[in-house]
């Protein structure tokens, strides 16, 4: 499409009015007729030996319809990803407080909680791991009896040049052990699903996930069913953010389903539950070192992560090996060596989070790259722009940058805009008790899966019988807007108002295997396969047109909403009308698109690496109170390049709530686990951003065409957050001296270091 | 056991016949059909719950159902009138102010509620009149728009007869 020629891609969201009237129907909102409630006995140890689960007690209450346990799981009651070792019930060993041993089907909720507290069973406790470097130590217990590597779930390591020899040549080397926070989704829709047996014996599960076709194969393997007797069907979800990027609840109301003679089960988790059970950003502890010649130019870069994975593999060996990928973020080191090691523990589930082990590794390079800044007495952004990945510049693994790259211009925008420019002003103005520091962070992160993983989409477009337009979308909308989006696309190109076509959530009977909502990818991979479907749809209903017309060729037709014309006249047809001339295999269009990826980078690290990148640049403005300790956000810019926006709004949605993210990430969100016990619980403890918290946002999109994306575009979903973390602590450390490597920045933590009792630079 | 409850529900009069304990918000969602409502925590800390109890916003998982009994009770189904949107739901659609949508009826209504008591509020008023109601997918921005246009919206209509 030319510049100037969009139609339909701006306007106000597709899903807005169902969801702004409380009619839009999410998983949550499942309830027909007679159903019963699906409850798990969490096991609230960190590491046992099961023995024996006593259900007799529960199943005699007269609210109960089954009480089942791993013995009643048909399949392998394993889930996985990589790794097939995830109990669906625990059959031999708990490994976290979050693990579930029995499964509770009631007649009420009353009935299931009476239930539940009525379950015991018998165990005998195991010594647990609950730090990644003593999980790595000889002797440390053993979570896995079966992995040949002890408590390692992956290490990656990727050296480039000669590190050591560079190191020693450096003029400055400046270095930190930095820690990130373990962060909770806190999605307001926590887990959820309905299931039930259909009358021709397929199980049919309506779950909040990000993933239905990948779930599909891991609950037909985990229940001992064939594939085809199991379908998946994603509503609008009430928000993920990586967090239902695979199993929760399904395996658990599927086998509920499976045991209650036809009638629908409920699963929907409570807080609490969701909080124990669910996944959470991984922790890391990393130890960066960055090495920098007199002028700024960097030379050198070494670096250890150790991220916990919790109990079972899941994605977090593939979050850490991201984290590596990206643990330069967007800058030219010649001399590298990046060390990362994803370790078991017995605390929480780990998993995808917005960033996908980006946010970690980012923190930690962004403030050595502020620290060498400081060292050298040169300008943060300065140091920044000189360093700059730019097109053709190799990253720090080494794969040369092919694709749009408009990181510098990013640096650019940033530094000439006024909330930069006046900082020092700004500063010196703070009022009485208070300190003022602005911070900068920068980052990459890349759009896709790495290239072992074939990164595809296969997109639907029809036009109805009646004449409408419907595009059935592969990849669930968790909220980001890709639903509406997809609309939007095809609209475009069929040149047809969206607000009179018609989305299909993903539904695996519909046969569109697009991969997963996530890795910044929903728009770009399966936009692009949507564009594909709407151009052969457009091609049928064009030469149907002409034909029914009575022109020639296809040439001598186009589009018009709800109509193909003559060129040039106003003759007509509805599409209600050439509807019922086009046969319905042909009025329906099939789309598929393969995100670009280099084989070669299989050579670098575990998966290969990705090719294609958004990057940022960032600037927070914080006021620090030295009374208290507490850290006011008070402005923030982000500079992005996501390539083309399709649709602003849309945009800045992502590029703010990410920020909102990110501001909680760096000074409020912990979640806190001692020895295994979750000592956070619930929102009264775990503090998520308020409206508050967060403080009105600048959001520039420089903006260079992504030849391979559609209309454009890059991934906006995840790049942002990375940058928040370390911006907030460059801006403490900016306006007090200190620099608090132990995240989050939380007011107890600023006031000691403050007060020089804490930890510090 | 069961009771009697009787309540005006958007406009109209109900009866349900149910234990008085149980929690508001399982009536109104499972009793009632009306899953406009949301549940995010089930203690008070987020605000998804939101409905109007005599005009005043209330947090419908730590209300029970004896609460209801005599009150007059809108819920996000019934915050807009005749068909049409409720200038807050208007300025919510304009303004990009939704994202996943499961706090978002929760937030309308206590914006609702927040600029009946405030009608020409700041920015920091609504800031703060919003806080109570948690939004993990938009950073806030586009629901203070929103509730300040919303704002000039409900004056505007007023002044304008």
């Amino acid at each position: 499409m030319k510049e100037g020629e969009r139609h339909f891609l701006d306007g106000p969201r597709l899903d807005a009015f169902s969801k702004v009237t409380g009619r839009e129907r999410y998983a949550a909102d499942e309830y027909a007729g007679e159903f019963f409630w699906v409850g798990a006995k969490r096991a609230l140890v960190p590491h046992a030996r099961l023995f024996a689960v006593h259900t007799s007690r529960a199943a005699a209450h007269p609210g109960i319809v089954r009480v089942l346990t791993s013995r009643d799981v048909g399949g392998s009651n394993r889930l996985g990803i990589v790794r097939n070792h995830q109990p669906v019930l625990v059959d031999e060993v708990i490994r976290h407080a979050g693990d579930p041993v029995a499964l509770v089907v009631a007649r009420s909720r009353e009935a299931l909680r009476e239930a539940l507290a009525l379950i015991t069973f018998d165990h005998e406790p195991l010594p647990g791991v609950f730090d990644p470097d003593e999980a790595l130590k000889e002797g440390a217990p053993r979570i896995h009896e079966d992995n040949e590597e002890g408590n390692l779930v992956r290490a990656v390591r990727v050296r480039r040049g000669d590190p050591d020899e560079a190191f020693r040549d450096c003029d400055v080397v400046v270095e930190g052990v930095f820690e990130t926070p373990r962060q909770e989704h806190a999605y307001l829709e926590t887990e959820t699903g309905w299931a039930f047996v259909d009358e021709n014996g397929e199980l049919v599960i309506i779950a909040s996930t990000q993933t239905p076709y990948r779930d599909r194969k891991e609950i037909a393997a985990a229940l001992g069913l064939g594939i085809n007797s199991v379908r998946v069907i994603a509503p609008y979800l009430g928000g993920a953010f990586g967090g239902k990027d695979g199993i929760t609840v399904q395996c658990l109301v599927g086998l509920a389903a499976l045991n209650t003679g036809g009638v629908p089960v409920k699963m929907w988790w409570d807080r609490r539950e969701s909080f124990l059970a669910g996944m959470k950003r991984l922790p890391a502890r990393m130890h960066y070192r960055l090495g920098a010649n007199k002028d700024g130019t960097f030379e050198a870069l070494s670096c250890r992560l150790y991220y916990d994975a919790g109990p079972y593999a899941g994605l977090t060996g593939e979050i850490m090996a991201m984290g590596a990928e990206h643990a330069g973020s967007a800058y030219r080191v010649p001399n590298v060596n990046i060390e990362g090691y994803c370790v078991h523990t017995n605390n929480t589930l780990g998993g995808p989070f917005r960033g996908f082990g980006v946010p970690q590794s980012t923190a930690g390079m962004e403030q050595v790259v502020s620290m060498a800044a400081g060292k050298l007495g040169m300008d943060p952004l300065e140091i920044r722009r000189i360093n700059a990945l730019r097109a053709g510049d190799r990253n720090c693994v080494g794969v040369e940058l092919n694709y749009s790259t408009g990181f510098s211009e990013c640096i650019d925008r940033l530094a000439e805009h006024p909330l930069w420019k006046d900082r020092e002003a700004w500063k010196a103005s703070a009022p009485a008790w208070k300190k003022r520091g602005c911070g900068v962070g920068c980052m990459a992160h890349a759009i896709g899966y790495p290239a072992l993983i074939p990164d595809e989409a296969n997109a639907r477009v029809e036009l109805t019988q009646n004449g409408a337009i419907r595009v059935y979308s592969g990849v669930s909308d968790m909220g980001q807007g890709n639903a509406g989006t997809y609309l939007r696309i095809a609209g475009e190109v069929l040149n047809q108002d969206p607000a009179t076509m018609e989305i299909v959530q993903p539904d695996t009977d519909h046969d569109l295997p697009s991969g997963t909502s996530s890795a910044s990818r929903t728009t770009y991979t399966f936009g692009n396969a949507v564009i594909q479907a709407a151009l052969s749809l457009r091609e049928v209903i064009l030469r149907a047109g002409a034909r029914s017309l009575g022109v020639e060729g296809i040439d001598s037709v186009e589009m018009i909403p709800g109509a193909v014309r003559i060129k040039g006249s106003t003759r007509q047809m509805a599409l209600r009308d050439l509807a019922a001339f086009i046969d319905a295999g042909s009025r329906s269009c099939k789309g598929h698109f393969r995100t670009p990826y280099d084989e070669s980078t299989l050579a670098i690290m575990y998966l290969g690496t990705h090719v294609l990148f958004s990057f940022g640049a960032h600037l927070a403005r914080i006021e620090v109170d030295t009374l208290t300790g507490r850290i006011d956000v008070v402005d923030y810019v982000a500079v992005t390049d996501a390539g083309r926006v399709l649709n602003r709004p849309v945009y800045d949605q992502q590029v703010q709530g990410s920020i909102a993210q990110g501001i909680g990430f760096a000074i409020m969100e912990d979640y806190v686990v001692k020895d295994g016990r979750h000592e956070t619980e619930d929102l009264a403890t775990y503090i998520v951003p308020t409206s508050l918290d967060v403080p009105d946002m600048v959001s520039v999109a420089v903006e260079p065409d992504e030849t391979t994306g559609p209309f454009g575009m890059k991934g906006i979903g995840e790049v942002v957050i990375s940058g928040c973390l370390p911006a907030i602590a460059n801006a403490l450390h900016d306006a007090c001296g200190v620099r608090i490597t132990r995240l989050p920045l939380t007011p107890e933590r600023v006031l000691s270091a403050l007060t020089g009792k804490g930890e510090k630079e | 056991m069961k009771r009697k409850i009787t309540f005006m529900l958007n406009g109209s009069p109900v009866a349900v016949e149910t234990d008085p304990s149980r929690r508001a918000v399982d009536v109104l969602r499972e009793d009632l059909g009306l899953t406009g409502t949301k549940e995010g925590c089930g203690s008070g800390e987020c605000g998804a719950c939101s409905i109007l109890v005599d005009d005043v916003v209330k947090l419908s998982c730590i209300m029970t159902a004896a609460q209801l009994e005599g009150r007059k009770i809108v819920t996000i189904e019934g915050v807009g009138q005749g068909g049409e949107l409720h200038p807050v739901q208007r300025s919510f659609v304009e303004l990009g102010a939704i994202q996943c949508g499961f706090c978002t009826p929760g937030m309308v209504v206590a914006a609702v509620g927040f600029l009946k008591g405030n009608p020409d509020p700041t920015r920091e008023e609504i800031r703060a009149g919003i806080s109570g109601n948690i939004c993990r997918c938009t950073g806030y921005e586009k629901i203070i728009d929103a509730v300040e246009d919303a704002a000039a919206k409900i004056r505007g209509g007023r002044s304008g007869g």
